[in-house]
């Protein structure tokens, strides 16, 4: 079976037969049809796509980059680029003697914050519960704020890693990729942040494109012969 | 609306319709995905003289709150006919007529729309007609499901949506405005061509079981047409230099 690469719109018939249908795809009868725009791969017994647009949709995992939007007495909530809000509880901070009247939750995280975090548990019946409990993840004090089509994050990240690799060498900036399309650049100097910014949003606009890599590299390595 | 021409012929002897078209030929029609920067996915049509403008927020927060499903997302469609949009001007308030239109759209969308994935959530598909000619709610049906599409809603298949009608004891596609005055019957047909299945149908006129059969055959013919620019319209925004 070929495993070519193609271009699916909602209702595209991607093939026929007994595949197992993946992420993005329904089985009718023997037909298997995508349910979203974006790259259709078959692979030896199963189909999916690959979308190119819609909202982030929380996945138990995940790393996330959110905003604190409020807080109660008991829990914070995050913006996190989706249709449900991030809950981040005031235990997962404070630790197991959390108490409501003794601590203050805004004296940790304000209205306003960018927390990296994590999806602890998300699924039909309640909002994603969040956890900053791990390394790396909490409160960004410094950086920009990207924002990107969650579609696109694995572009960005590339195979292994080796777009967001390659950006990171060519610029010295220490870039922090959420899952829901929320991207935080840090850099030492700011031209290293502007080049970043600007490879990032080149790959958001071009996302689609095979040879992307080479094409992000060029214009980060004639950046450099300028500079 | 603008005064009937008692003279007019709306089917010639050589089969050719009051504006030049064949029995079965629809009118032209250009269709746009994107173009709203601030809606989540957005479409305009051009459907003869029809301008119709969609936008689509979501899925996200229900409000107010009590609306929400928790077994599945729901969907909200507001058809509105800009004061302008008419030959004398429309009362923007939502009318009878708009309100039935908004319930037909969203029903013919429920079928194809997958909006179990996200459950407690709202999908708001605002639908605005700048200039109407006949036929708007199957082209805002057209443009709305392009749309839904371009915001990146799991659907099982685009809806496409054309009338057919009965003018002059004949059966033909894409009724425009005149035609539906004087004509003898309208109806108005949503399909979704993958899943060879109708979403909409509506009828306003009489017609013989016969001219009833071949007049849903020539809508989803029509529907066809319909839907091979939709795909053209999402191909050219998401695809569109060709490179793979």
């Amino acid at each position: 079976m070929d495993n070519k690469r193609k271009y699916v719109i909602p209702g595209d018939v991607i093939t026929t037969g007994p595949f197992r249908p993946e992420q993005n795809v329904i089985l009718e009868g023997e037909k298997i049809i995508s349910t979203s725009i974006g790259i259709s791969e078959i692979y030896d017994d199963s189909v999916r796509v690959i979308p190119l647009t819609g909202k982030y949709i929380p996945k138990i995992n995940d790393l996330v980059i959110g905003k604190v939007i409020s807080h109660t007495s008991l829990s914070w909530e995050l913006d996190i680029n989706s249709c449900y809000v991030g809950f981040l509880p005031a235990q997962d901070v404070f630790g197991r003697d959390f108490s409501a009247h003794a601590d203050e939750l805004s004296s940790k995280l304000k209205t306003g914050d960018l927390v990296a975090a994590r999806i602890a548990n998300f699924d039909r019946t309640r909002d994603p519960l969040v956890t900053i409990s791990d390394r790396d993840l909490g409160a960004i004090d410094s950086g920009d704020l990207i924002k990107i089509s969650p579609s696109k994050v694995p572009r960005l990240i590339g195979k292994r890693g080796s777009m967001i690799q390659m950006i990171e060498m060519a610029t010295n900036a220490a870039v922090t990729i959420g899952q829901n399309g929320w991207v935080v650049v840090s850099c030492e100097t700011p031209e290293g942040l502007l080049k970043a910014k600007k490879a990032i949003e080149m790959i958001n606009a071009k996302a689609h494109v095979a040879n992307l890599t080479d094409q992000v590299k060029e214009m980060l390595e004639i950046k450099d012969n300028e500079s | 609306m603008g005064g009937r021409d008692a003279t007019m012929v709306l089917l010639d002897e050589n089969g050719i319709r009051c504006d030049g078209r064949k029995v079965d030929e629809t009118r032209r029609i250009m269709i746009r995905a994107g173009g709203l920067k601030n809606a989540d996915g957005s479409a305009y049509i051009e459907f003869g003289d029809n301008k119709i403008l969609v936008g689509i927020f979501g899925p996200r927060d229900v409000h107010p709150k009590h609306m929400s499903n928790t077994d599945t997302g729901i969907l909200r469609v507001r058809y509105h006919m800009e004061p302008f949009s008419v030959g004398e001007r429309k009362n923007p308030a939502p009318s009878r007529r708009e309100i039935e239109i908004s319930k037909v759209i969203k029903e013919a969308l429920e079928p194809a729309v997958m909006l179990e994935k996200f459950p407690r959530t709202a999908v708001d598909v605002f639908i605005e007609v700048l200039q109407a000619d006949g036929g708007t709610r199957c082209a805002a049906l057209t443009a709305a499901s392009v749309a839904l599409a371009d915001a990146g809603i799991p659907m099982k298949d685009m809806v496409a949506a054309v009338a057919a009608g009965k003018v002059a004891d004949t059966i033909i596609l894409d009724v425009n405005n005149e035609e539906d005055q004087a004509g003898q019957a309208d109806m108005p047909i949503g399909y979704m061509p993958s899943l060879d299945k109708i979403t909409l149908l509506q009828l306003d006129g009489v017609l013989t079981p016969e001219e009833y059969k071949k007049c849903v055959d020539v809508g989803v013919k029509g529907c066809k047409v319909v839907y091979e620019l939709q795909k053209k319209a999402l191909k050219d925004k998401y695809f569109g230099n060709g490179e793979d």
